[in-house]
């Protein structure tokens, strides 16, 4: 299900310093018991959001108003552990449309790419750049340029590295499976002799 | 473009999938290819009444409907081949050597040990597979550990493979399938090498994957769906060409002497975070990165322990005997060989659930139920249960549980729990001390 097409994003930024967040930070299994694909932001991040009474803790960054944006920075190896897509939709209903981090796990990867979710791999001195930056300015945007391939921070010009037919997808607004729909008849010559 | 043999699907990553089906108006693929059941969020007491909770019912209750709408094989609740999708797979002779395998969970990596390529997928690809039977991936790179020699007396499984991903890190081997390798890897048994395969994902690794031997035909053989007869033989002549040639070159090598692991215990809040079970937790100074530093110590105070101090000895509130990792007949048998006679710390609660419905019968049929009972140990019907807590089995907040399942992540068996992942046979000794115990001064 492909949302909206992405071109170019300027945006402020959300910062999460932290290495190794998995995707049970991302969205506790409890919250995945939804049958639709919406409404799953509401439960991002729940146990670093909200205390057990249900309050918001006065410490997460997403409770500080000074950071707010439609991209989140975070420390490396953003999205291991399970495979709930159920991750990539709370990110994108919560209103992110990039994640910037120096290394991502690779199903997360996919589910993000399959959800207009950018995820984009900087390197650990970009990524710390930006945490500087932004911890300094919190008003400072961010500019991500998905067709020529860069962030930018100020007048600092990162590139990153995306599929090409991933690239494609993303700016057209397709998705995977229409194009193996298009196939259909030449894999199901496939499966009869398999 | 992936051709997919064999697609599983679960009650919580399939819905939407179903739903983009119905919007398409199109239907599935080829029925025969995938099997369902209910596992992540079913109750593991009182199988046989309708869910309480209404949320899970709900999402059961959907599993269902799509299944018969769609014409899809469903063991559901009650049925006698229910139970862990990773379980049931192998156990039915679904999951067979040179297969292609997915499903909508991470820890498909477990049908690895066929000599498979099998890894979990996000619910955008499971549509894919059910609308089309492919997915389109990119070809990761190759990574052979080899492990070789004979393992220590209590030294398991579970342990090799906690001590692989300490070695590598949560992130180790993210972008690569791994073979996994050595004399010690092709002494195990297929249950054993499923637990090797299953946790491949902690390091990062969709895949983990075993060269099929006569160890794995044994096991194969005679299963409900698997070939038979003639075409068992003919499935074998083939299955021995699934062998890595010699002369194969990988991205990356890592060799590790069996002599060197010993029973695993982690400590913090990912997988990798793993020490020897008398082993002092790293400090700060002692770790690779300077930048692991503020994670590092999140996780410490998460898990309310301090750098530098021993895990041996430390209470423990609750033992979980179960999972995709560990929730096999060979598992429950190690546990119920070390606990027989004994008596479990009375302060501590033990829950044993089984993998599936045939497991759990062969437990009750060789007594196990009956040792475990007299022992203190609760047998529960199967399920993912207290790996996750998507169901009511939930580690209270605070509280200490010793897991042989497969993730420490903040909150995974409960808002606020605190997880020690470890061998079965580390988390019996642990249910009989009431303490994070080395299980060989019990055997």
């Amino acid at each position: 299900m492909m949302k909206e097409k992405f071109t170019t994003l300027i945006s402020t930024a959300v910062l999460l310093p932290i290495e190794n967040i998995d995707t049970d930070q991302i969205i506790p299994a409890r919250f995945l018991k939804a049958t639709t694909r919406e409404g799953f932001g509401n439960n991002l991040f729940r146990d670093w959001r909200y205390d057990a009474e249900g309050n918001p803790k006065s410490d997460f960054v997403l409770n500080n108003s000074r950071y707010t944006g439609k991209i989140l920075v975070a420390g490396k190896n953003f999205g291991c552990g399970s495979s709930r897509e159920h991750a990539a939709w709370a990110l994108y209903d919560y209103g992110f449309r990039a994640v910037i981090s120096s290394f991502f796990a690779d199903i997360f990867k996919n589910n993000a790419l399959n959800n207009a979710l950018l995820p984009i791999q900087v390197s650990d001195s970009f990524l710390q750049k930006i945490f500087n930056a932004l911890e300094r300015d919190n008003a400072m945007p961010l500019i991500i340029d998905l067709e020529n391939q860069f962030v930018m921070l100020r007048g600092d010009k990162e590139p990153f590295e995306i599929n090409a037919y991933k690239k494609t997808c993303l700016i057209n607004a397709y998705n995977d499976i229409d194009y193996l729909l298009s196939l259909r008849e030449e894999i199901k010559a496939f499966d009869l002799v398999n | 473009m992936l051709f997919i043999d064999r697609h599983f699907i679960h009650e919580v990553t399939s819905p939407q999938a179903f739903d983009g089906l119905r919007k398409r108006g199109i239907g599935v693929f080829n029925t025969k290819r995938t099997t369902a059941t209910a596992d992540h969020n079913v109750p593991t007491k009182d199988q046989h009444l309708p869910i309480k909770e209404a949320l899970s019912r709900q999402q059961v209750e959907t599993l269902r409907k799509n299944c018969a709408e769609f014409g899809i094989d469903l063991y559901d609740l009650g049925h006698p081949f229910q139970g862990i999708v990773h379980i049931i797979g192998p156990e039915l002779g679904l999951t067979l050597p040179g297969m292609t395998v997915v499903c909508g969970d991470s820890h498909t990596s477990t049908h690895g040990a066929f000599g498979n390529i099998a890894f979990g997928i996000g619910t955008s690809e499971v549509e894919q597979v059910l609308a089309t039977q492919c997915v389109l991936q990119y070809k990761p790179k190759t990574m052979r550990i080899e492990v070789n020699g004979p393992l220590d007396k209590g030294v398991t499984a579970k342990d090799i493979i906690l001590y692989i991903i300490s070695k590598a890190s949560a992130s180790g081997a993210t972008g690569y399938f791994v073979e996994y390798a050595g004399t010690t890897i092709e002494s195990l048994s297929m249950e054993a090498r499923m637990t090797i395969c299953n946790m491949s994902i902690e390091m990062g690794a969709r895949g983990g994957l075993i060269a099929p031997d006569q160890t794995t035909f044994d096991y194969i053989k005679g299963r409900k769906f698997a070939p038979q007869g003639e075409a068992f033989d003919a499935a074998v002549a083939k299955w021995k060409t699934l062998q890595t040639d010699s002369d194969a070159v990988y991205d990356r090598v890592a060799k590790f002497d069996a002599a060197d692991i010993a029973p695993m215990i982690t400590y913090g809040t990912n997988p990798g975070m793993g020490i020897k079970i008398t082993d002092r937790i790293p400090t700060t100074k002692e770790l690779r990165e300077i930048s692991e530093h503020a994670s590092f110590n999140k996780s410490l105070e998460y898990m309310g322990l301090e750098e530098g101090t021993a895990l041996l000895g430390k209470a423990i509130d609750y033992v979980f005997i179960g999972s995709c990792t560990n929730a096999r007949i060979e598992d429950l048998r190690e546990v119920a060989r070390l606990v027989q006679g004994k008596t479990k710390a009375p302060e501590v609660n033990v829950w044993v659930v089984p993998g599936s419905k045939q497991v759990e019968a062969q437990a009750r049929k060789e007594g196990l139920d009956k040792i475990f009972e007299a022992v203190g140990f609760e047998l529960r019907s199967p399920g993912c249960s207290a790996c996750l807590g998507m169901n009511e089995d939930k580690v209270p907040a605070g509280k200490y549980c010793i897991s042989t399942s497969n993730r420490n992540f903040e909150g995974r068996q409960g808002p606020q729990a605190r997880t020690f992942l470890a061998s079965p046979l580390s988390a019996a000794a642990a249910a009989i001390t009431g303490r994070v115990t080395d299980v060989r001064e019990l055997i």
